[in-house]
């Protein structure tokens, strides 16, 4: 089979992608190992929510506009939303089909699937930021006794036995798990290293209504200084719902705040004495954050309405915080060590020594080949939903120019008829 | 932070390090390095090191002179107080390692130092060393260090200088995490 692009993941940044390509009448085909929105489906807890509120929720052309603009979606309206937008752009999504390679041969990047071959002149993938969790070698370590979990394969606090719990990893992910795992009433010890500390609102706002009013979602690759820094940034400790979820909430729920996981060593978890400092810092760029949010609302002459300064106090840490943890009070570890994507099926020399793509803004080191959705790719919020529109716009262009270069004496063997979507009319379509 | 433009000089080579960080990065061998002391037994409890040379930078390095550390114990310990204790030393190599750590960030942020002081407290319960209660560990069960800085910056900026050096500390790092020690006699 041949289609000029190859899109690997309907998710919502693959279906961006698809939606714009379609608008240009690029021959392209959607491959997605299971159905459109596959992760959301089958790899996230089940009282996950967005952690943007639905009026940023946006991709190209579509949009919420739903009743409840403040709210924050549901595992089951995530994966309805990102539905419709396939059918909104009649996507060509082949569903069922999992890529197991892709080389270079002749040209052209070959794909092989489970089903059928592909070759194509453009790749772009778009298989996730979240393809495999990560998981600390101490975890080879564990007691055979204790059940070890990642966050992709954790559902509900139910299916855990009554011991107690490790949550590993106090980011987003981390401090949500312990949060419903404690409420369950299975005592949680969380194992907290560097973390970014958020209030959900600040100031009478969303914390994302700031940082997007501030310009710092928006804020490009070209104006960080230290961009292999802010790409392995934790995700901060957000969760959709209209309260704070910080380490002080859950201290006052029962959960145990300890260092980072260091070892397991003679059937004991070994935790980093490093949990005020780690603390401090979270609490230090908190406090630089929202003062800058202030220093706006000083500087700007069209001045909100909002209520005074509602700093949140400094995180409380354990007068003596345990070192170390007997594995026998403790009946499952659960990893929110964060994620990376998978390339295991990549097999073009883009990836570095540890396995990293290699790119520029997306696009990857080999002509043609584009990535999407990754962490801080081309803008900070690259990685989120509504941070799909102006990458897919611009690597989409990138994408045509390739593939203008190319068609100089080249026509392709096929294209697809123009679809007739228009993406300026469509761009208020309720979902 | 200095507003004047006027350089700001804690003696550090920021450049140097920066320099040092890039090369480095690409040279993934030569940042590899073996630090070493080599220490005799003198009488006692007391015994003195010596430190001089190391391997870094893909070859070994020697100092232009030998460091030489005497250690033993307080007469309280029946011993001569010839030196520091080597839990002191600990203490010595946590401060030393924390305050250049501040002087390097504040240098790379542009802060002028003017004076910086660490006092540092371990607390330990010597019923462990002497193996009286096997519950107790041998270590110390915690240590505090304050720092007193007088810097061109506010509170904030300074406390995070202090976050930042414990981030990157080397001796913060082996004090806080567990190390593989291999010890043998040949």
């Amino acid at each position: 089979m041949y289609a000029d692009v190859v899109i690997i993941g309907a998710g919502h940044s693959g279906l961006a992608m698809s939606a714009f390509l379609s608008q240009h009448c690029v021959d392209h085909v959607v491959l997605e190992r299971g159905q459109v929105a596959n992760s959301w489906r089958r790899e996230r807890w089940e009282s996950l929510r967005l952690l943007t509120p639905n009026w940023l929720s946006r991709l190209p052309g579509h949009r919420y506009d739903g009743d409840d603009p403040h709210g924050f979606m549901a595992l089951p309206e995530v994966i309805a939303f990102i539905e419709h937008y396939a059918r909104l752009i009649a996507a060509p999504v082949r569903t069922g089909v999992t890529v197991m390679s892709v080389t270079e041969r002749d040209d052209r990047y070959h794909v092989i699937t489970d089903a059928d071959d592909w070759f194509c002149r453009c790749l772009v993938i778009a298989n996730g930021a979240h393809g495999v969790a990560n998981v600390p070698p101490a975890a080879a370590r564990l007691p055979p006794f204790v059940r070890s979990l990642t966050a992709k394969e954790y559902r509900r606090p139910q299916d855990l036995d009554d011991r107690g719990v490790l949550v590993v990893g106090a980011s987003a992910t981390g401090v949500q798990l312990a949060d419903e795992i404690q409420r369950s009433g299975r005592q949680v010890t969380l194992a907290v290293g560097e973390h970014i500390r958020l209030p959900r609102r600040y100031r009478g706002r969303d914390i994302q209504a700031w940082m997007e009013t501030l310009g710092l979602l928006d804020q490009r690759i070209d104006h960080v200084d230290d961009l292999v820094r802010v790409r392995r940034l934790p995700s901060p400790q957000l969760v959709g719902a209209p309260a704070t979820l910080d380490l002080n909430a859950l201290t006052e729920r029962g959960v145990e705040l300890v260092g980072r996981l260091e070892a397991v060593r003679d059937g004991r978890a070994l935790f980093s004495g490093s949990l005020r400092n780690q603390c401090a810092m979270a609490d230090l760029k908190q406090q630089r954050l929202l003062a800058s949010i202030d220093r706006w609302l000083e500087q700007n002459p069209y001045r909100l309405e909002v209520p005074e300064p509602d700093r949140p106090v400094a995180t409380r840490v354990p007068e003596r915080p345990r070192l170390w943890l007997d594995f026998k009070r403790i009946g499952t570890v659960l990893w929110a060590t964060g994620f990376r994507p998978d390339y295991s099926w990549l097999h073009l020399p883009v990836l570095d020594a540890k396995g990293h793509l290699q790119h520029e803004g997306g696009i990857v080191g080999a002509p043609g080949v584009y990535a999407l959705g990754l962490n801080f790719m081309r803008r900070r919020k690259s990685s989120f939903i509504h941070g799909a529109e102006d990458d897919v716009r611009e690597l989409g262009y990138e994408l045509l120019a390739h593939l203008d270069a190319l068609d100089v004496c080249d026509q392709p063997p096929s294209r697809l008829e123009a679809t007739g979507w228009n993406l300026v009319e469509a761009s208020f379509v309720s979902p | 932070m200095l507003q004047n433009g006027s350089a700001v000089n804690n003696g550090v080579n920021v450049a140097a390090l920066l320099d040092a960080r890039q090369a480095l990065t690409n040279a993934p061998e030569a940042a590899r390095f073996k630090w070493r002391a080599t220490c005799n037994w003198v009488n006692g409890t007391h015994s003195r090191s010596t430190v001089s040379s190391f391997y870094g930078l893909g070859g070994e390095q020697m100092r232009k002179v030998e460091f030489k550390y005497d250690c033993d114990h307080p007469e309280v310990f029946a011993s001569e107080d010839n030196g520091a204790t080597p839990v002191e030393m600990v203490l010595v190599g946590l401060a030393s390692c924390l305050t250049a750590g501040v002087a390097a960030v504040a240098q790379h942020r542009k802060i002028q130092l003017r004076k910086v002081t660490a006092h540092l407290e371990g607390s330990m319960n010597i019923q462990g060393i002497l193996g009286i209660d096997a519950d107790v560990r041998n270590g110390y069960d915690g240590i505090k260090v304050i720092f007193d800085i007088d810097a061109d910056a506010t509170k904030e900026e300074i406390a995070a200088l202090v976050a930042q050096s414990q981030r990157r500390s080397a001796v913060f790092d082996i004090i806080t995490n567990p190390t593989d020690v291999a010890v043998e006699v040949r």
